[in-house]
């Protein structure tokens, strides 16, 4: 196998919906005819917006179109200049962000039917995320049951930005049915937009919205630990999908030293935080927060304190690195192999029956 | 190691406790249930004074949402950052095997054998008649 990093498990790769014509196939008579008569369309997430250049590298972007919309261009780009032997599609639209949890579910199940169909069907190394509406929990784990016989499916696909924190009681069902399938959650960065993007209300500029994904995957964090979802749910891996990982170690030191003081209000975490964490969460490796230099990207993963939490990830077609440097600079020789392969498929048992 | 006479008997009643200084060191001896114990007033986490904070219980769990309570009382909470500590064996909850607090070797004497020695008593007039809490430290 050629490539740059051959035989690897590329963990986030976005294929683009191009718009509700693409999903109409999909849709019962019913929705169908809402979406055309209402001229229902572009329902790409805000935090996600096509012309942004991170959201398209310019020699990923095909001539028309969404960047990712293109599969032969997927096929040379994400997965043979990589060598890549299999990769996790993450579809963003807007499904978890509608209000109307009707449509969201019929939406969700649309995503998923043109998946299948589109990508996975033409092209054997793709895998991906089953999209869910968790707006109605009981029709996400509906959504769950009818797609988890597909093994393709890999994973059940959240944002970092919905609701409510992801630790309620109320997305437990979405928790034991993933569990039951032997599919991980991946909580993907984004926002719904339900609630402003910070604690402190809306930011001003793009910028702001984009590096404070790292705090809602940290809240999010928060509230799986000491909610008790590791503990209810012991076979439950979550995976945080471009939550970049540079700020797990302050993060854990933080959860950790509270924890022991105030630990009597959540005894269902007989644990330290950070253990809960490294043994049920993984990260995908881009975006990578880019530490100034080599030395501190080494630490920074050794500080994290476990080797097996990094999956590979290229986040193709988004533009985080140039090139095909996916591992940044710095990045710990003896690990890649781990990450490239090991993790992935420690993380994703249906990716261990169909690739070992 | 000396033995020192500390108190009464009747002086630190069930649940209630007495701080002292016994030999250069700031001692607190407590009455869990009638048996009594003895931990250095310092907190391993930041030296805050342990024997000063709140005897709670025990609180552990079996499942998210529920909360099991039992030793009434066992627990020592520093008053500084809230680390527990069980009082009987002064290991802390949170990391029970790497941070303890210091524990003595607590005992109860009749005031005969207190009178006849040899105990440090400096500033105890012993009647035969009384029961004496004595800590070896």
């Amino acid at each position: 196998m050629k490539g740059v990093t051959p035989g690897g498990i590329d963990c986030d790769v976005h294929p683009a919906v191009p718009g509700m014509a693409a999903l109409l196939p999909y849709l019962d008579d019913y929705w169908r005819e809402q979406v055309v008569t209402r001229g229902i369309d572009g329902l790409g997430l805000a935090s996600f917006p096509p012309g942004i250049a991170a959201n398209g590298r310019a020699d990923w972007r095909p001539p028309k179109g969404l960047p990712g919309g293109d599969l032969e261009m997927l096929r040379a780009q994400a997965l043979g200049a990589f060598g890549t032997k299999a990769a996790i599609c993450n579809p963003l639209y807007g499904v978890q962000a509608l209000h109307n949890p009707h449509f969201a579910t019929a939406l969700a199940r649309a995503m998923n039917d043109w998946m299948a169909a589109e990508w996975l069907d033409r092209e054997p190394r793709l895998r991906a995320s089953i999209v869910i509406a968790p707006q109605d929990p009981e029709q996400a784990v509906a959504e769950i049951d009818r797609r988890a016989s597909d093994r393709r499916f890999v994973q059940v696909l959240l944002l970092a930005m919905g609701e409510t924190l992801l630790g309620k009681r109320v997305h437990w069902p979405i928790y034991a049915a993933a569990e039951r399938h032997g599919l991980p959650i991946g909580i993907h960065a984004g926002s719904t937009a339900h609630h402003a993007t910070t604690g402190n209300g809306w930011p001003s500029y793009y910028i702001e919205d984009y590096a404070a994904q790292a705090q809602a995957f940290q809240a999010q964090l928060l509230s799986l630990v000491h909610e008790g979802v590791f503990v209810k749910y012991p076979g439950l891996t979550v995976v945080l999908i471009e939550s970049g990982f540079t700020w797990l170690p302050g993060f854990m030191w933080r959860a950790n030293k509270t924890w022991r003081g105030v630990r009597a209000e959540v005894p269902w975490v007989d644990r330290p935080p950070a253990e809960l964490i490294r043994d049920h969460v993984r990260v995908t490796l881009q975006p990578t927060d880019a530490p100034p230099d080599a030395a501190s990207l080494e630490k920074v993963i050794d500080q994290i304190g476990s080797d097996r939490m990094l999956l590979f990830s290229t986040d193709y077609p988004h533009w985080h690195f140039e090139g095909m440097k996916a591992f940044p600079a710095g990045f710990p020789a003896g690990l890649k192999q781990r990450v490239l392969v090991d993790n992935p498929l420690a993380t994703y048992p249906r990716l261990k029956e169909t690739l070992q | 190691m000396a033995r020192h006479v500390v108190a009464t008997v009747t002086e630190i009643p069930p649940g209630a406790r007495k701080l002292l200084t016994v030999a250069g060191r700031e001692i607190g001896v407590f009455n869990i249930g009638g048996e009594y114990f003895a931990l250095l007033n310092r907190c391993p986490h930041q030296g805050g004074a342990l024997c000063k904070g709140p005897l709670v219980g025990l609180v552990t769990s079996r499942e998210p949402g529920r909360f099991d309570y039992s030793r009434r009382g066992e627990m020592l909470k520093c008053p500084w950052h809230g680390w527990e500590y069980d009082v009987r064996t002064g290991q802390s909850w949170c990391d029970p095997d790497d941070v303890k607090v210091r524990l003595y070797k607590v005992s109860v004497e009749p005031g005969e054998a207190v009178a006849r020695g040899p105990f440090v008593a400096e500033t105890f007039a012993v009647s035969v008649e009384q029961d004496y809490i004595v800590v070896e430290v």
